[in-house]
């Protein structure tokens, strides 16, 4: 992102964890009474206690912004008070837990759709998530935890925060701390340990959060390099003494479809095509569909732009040809389908539009996704 | 649930760290180390804390070493913590690894880990007198800088022209019991060392060439993380992990067009700081001809830094499947087929065969 395009925006901050209780707010908290104390402008606009006791001792002496009082099926919620923060203009404002759903009646569903409103508003944000929080990480998350996460944050958000840290802690270290009751409840404590803290599930979300903060940390590299002109000998060898021409760009589309695995092919998709530096887009080749599935047509490709993949609908009699075709005039190095769950009598009928294409783009690469869905042998 | 005996089997070099921390751990003692990729990120700091903590919940906690210059937040926790002196002799300094093991703390401190003893110490480098206070029940927090780790010495003297003497072998790292990154933002660590900053993001070359330090030991700590993860694994007999690291599986025949596949498979694994597998599945009655072929793509495979291997099988489906599960591979890549047969139609050609006994790994289907 070049800097001028930013220069009038808030910079974003992430603190980024691999589950609760490893620190994060608690780091944002410490940080930001060290920027207080130098004579920053920096107030809490939401803050989460959780009933942590250390946590809650770091915002006394913190300017704060009370909370927004909500009331939803005769119950008072509390939200960030977007309004009064932009009132009040402070240069840095804390925004805990970036992936929060807000409540029916909010003025926006998400709260990091609040926290572009600070940005925008030229106000410096420093929040916090989990790293099963970024949106294409979802499936590899379900594969490796079983556990499907809900509140997610599409990656172009993450991706454009000026700074992500990784806040670290050991499984051992983190373990101790719950069962002191110092992260859930007691009567949580139990259920936690039994589902998202269980086993090795701890090491592989805090491997995924190490090697996501390397590539965040790669990613800001490559947009300075751009710029600078700067020649650093790099961790990527593939970058040394390669300019960005001289690597082929690689471009990926996506065959949207109304099968519900089109969202866990959408993520796998954005995720690669990030990786890559490649260019993403999707194409949708319209059939005839019942009201249901064309609504989950609707859905994918809102998905899709939201992850800002370019979508395309294109007409064709023969669905699997039309996509190739699309391919090859648009220099598509890679199609990505989904796996389908077809029938022996579909597969001879030619109903099976993955196979088709994996036989029609014999030119091409074709990625079948992964069904992360279905664990391994379990 | 599977069998423990359908798991795949422990690597050497992975029995023999178990056995060495299986000797630690009979007495109880545990390694803990503090990793940063510069000087100013609080590593000090952050292990001086917990050793605090610690002290206060009752352990009994001394400091074997400690360095040189300090803030004044640690010379408060230091105040706090007995300390061992160090041995004195004209060459420099030396912990006193004999007085504090006749002193047998539950928890030595020992800052910086990365140090060479003066000659005619009882050992030469401070990670082997760490070894020998681990060997005697004795846990040890410590904490190293990304440039004295001996595998990592080049590259960073590459980027910042640093050199030291003063190393640790990557292994020491892979046997402790945990690791902890102390990630700061490279402004943040700019800051402290008192350089001037201009603008956000990264703003000039110091501040680039910190950023590549700090993705090397993020990535470093997360290859810890996954030896630990794998050892878990193995000793709790459950099923490997799968997605933590993208790891590729390059599946070729004599037909291939293997060039394509190794580049992209290396360009990926570069990308995604992933691992790279390459096979070919061999069967009864190949020709000579073939497997010389098939001898040029694995030289061409093991100059692209790929792990290669030749699968004996009549069923080359089943082959791969078992190989992927076993190296908790995420994308394989292999070749469009040549041709079709009424076989294939009712069966499913061997593309979809393994398109379908694959489903948690993305198959990536390649032009001949």
């Amino acid at each position: 992102m070049p800097a001028a395009e930013r220069s009038s925006r808030g910079n974003l901050k992430v603190y980024l964890g691999y589950a609760a209780g490893v620190g994060k707010t608690f780091q944002m908290l410490q940080d930001a009474r060290d920027s207080a104390q130098q004579g920053t402008d920096v107030v809490v606009a939401y803050f989460e206690p959780h009933e942590r006791p250390d946590t809650i001792a770091q915002v006394r002496g913190l300017d704060t912004v009370p909370h927004r009082q909500i009331q939803y099926r005769e119950r008072t919620f509390e939200e960030m008070d977007t309004d009064a923060v932009l009132r009040r203009k402070p240069k840095i404002a804390l925004v805990d837990e970036l992936a929060h759903t807000n409540i029916p009646g909010s003025e926006r569903p998400k709260r990091w759709e609040d926290v572009q409103v600070l940005l925008e508003a030229g106000i410096e944000v420093w929040t916090t998530m989990n790293v099963q929080h970024i949106e294409s990480l979802n499936d590899e998350i379900w594969q490796i935890t079983g556990i499907q996460v809900r509140e997610t944050v599409p990656d172009w958000v993450v991706r454009q925060a000026a700074e992500i840290v990784a806040v670290d802690v050991t499984p051992e270290a983190l373990l101790n701390r719950l069962k002191r009751g110092a992260v859930y409840k007691p009567e949580m404590v139990e259920k936690a340990l039994a589902g998202f803290f269980k086993g090795s599930n701890l090491g592989a979300l805090r491997e995924l959060t190490l090697r996501q903060a390397a590539h965040e940390v790669e990613l800001r590299q490559f947009a300075f390099d751009e710029t600078s002109g700067f020649q650093v000998p790099t961790v990527s060898e593939a970058r040394i003494g390669q300019t960005k021409a001289e690597v082929t760009k690689e471009r990926i589309l996506i065959h949207i479809t109304s099968e519900p695995s089109t969202a866990m092919l959408i993520r796998r998709g954005r995720r690669v095509a990030d990786y890559l530096q490649a260019d993403c887009l999707a194409l949708f080749v319209p059939t005839d569909l019942a009201a249901a599935e064309r609504e989950a047509v609707e859905k994918h490709l809102r998905f899709a732009r939201s992850l800002r993949i370019e979508t395309h609908i294109l007409a064709g009699k023969d669905v699997p040809q039309t996509v190739v075709d699309f391919a090859r005039r648009n220099q598509i190095t890679q199609i990505f389908v989904a796996r389908s769950r077809s029938r022996l009598h579909e597969r001879l009928l030619g109903k099976d539009y993955s196979q088709a294409i994996v036989r029609g783009a014999h030119d091409l690469q074709v990625t079948v996704v992964a069904d992360r869905s279905r664990r391994q042998g379990l | 649930m599977p069998r423990v005996s359908d798991l795949p089997r422990p690597s050497p070099e992975r029995l023999l760290r178990q056995v060495q921390a299986e000797e630690n751990k009979q007495w109880g003692a545990k390694l803990k180390i503090f990793l940063g990729y510069a000087p100013g990120v609080g590593k000090s700091y952050r292990m001086l804390d917990e050793a605090r903590r610690r002290h206060e919940r009752g352990e009994d906690v001394v400091v074997g070493a400690a360095q040189g210059q300090h803030s004044e937040e640690v010379q408060t926790i230091l105040s706090k913590l007995e300390s061992i002196p160090q041995l004195e002799t004209t060459g420099g300094q030396a912990m006193d690894v004999e007085n504090i093991l006749r002193r047998a703390p539950q928890v030595c401190v020992v800052d910086p880990l990365a140090a060479q003893n003066p000659s005619g110490s009882r050992n030469a480098y401070r990670w082997q007198d760490v070894q020998e206070l681990l060997r005697n029940g004795v846990s040890v927090l410590t904490s190293v800088n990304l440039l004295h780790v001996e595998e990592y010495k080049e590259k960073v003297q590459a980027i910042t022209g640093r050199d030291t003497a003063e190393t640790i072998p990557k292994s020491f790292l892979l046997s402790a019991d945990d690791i902890v990154i102390v990630d700061v933002p490279t402004d943040l660590c700019l800051w402290r060392l008192g350089a001037q900053l201009t603008s956000i993001g990264i703003s000039n070359y110091q501040e680039r060439q910190l950023s590549e330090l700090r993705e090397l030991a993020l990535l470093l700590t997360a290859e810890v993380v996954d030896a630990q993860l794998e050892s878990y694994v193995q000793t709790h007999g459950i099923e490997p992990v799968f997605g933590t690291q993208e790891r590729f599986l390059v599946c070729l025949t004599p037909s291939s067009n293997a060039a394509a596949m190794i580049e992209s498979g290396k360009r990926n694994k570069e990308r995604f700081q992933g691992e790279l597998y390459v096979v070919y599945v061999r069967r009864d009655g190949v020709s000579r001809k073939e497997s010389d072929r098939i001898e040029e793509y694995m030289e061409l495979a093991r100059q692209a830094g790929a792990t290669t291997e030749i699968l004996e099988s009549e069923n080359p489906v089943e082959a791969i499947t078992e190989f992927a599960r076993q190296k908790r591979i995420t994308q394989i890549f292999i070749s469009h087929g040549s041709h079709r047969n009424w076989r294939d139609l009712l069966f499913g050609d061997p593309i979809l065969r393994l398109v379908r006994s694959t489903e948690g790994i993305d198959v990536r289907v390649f032009p001949r």
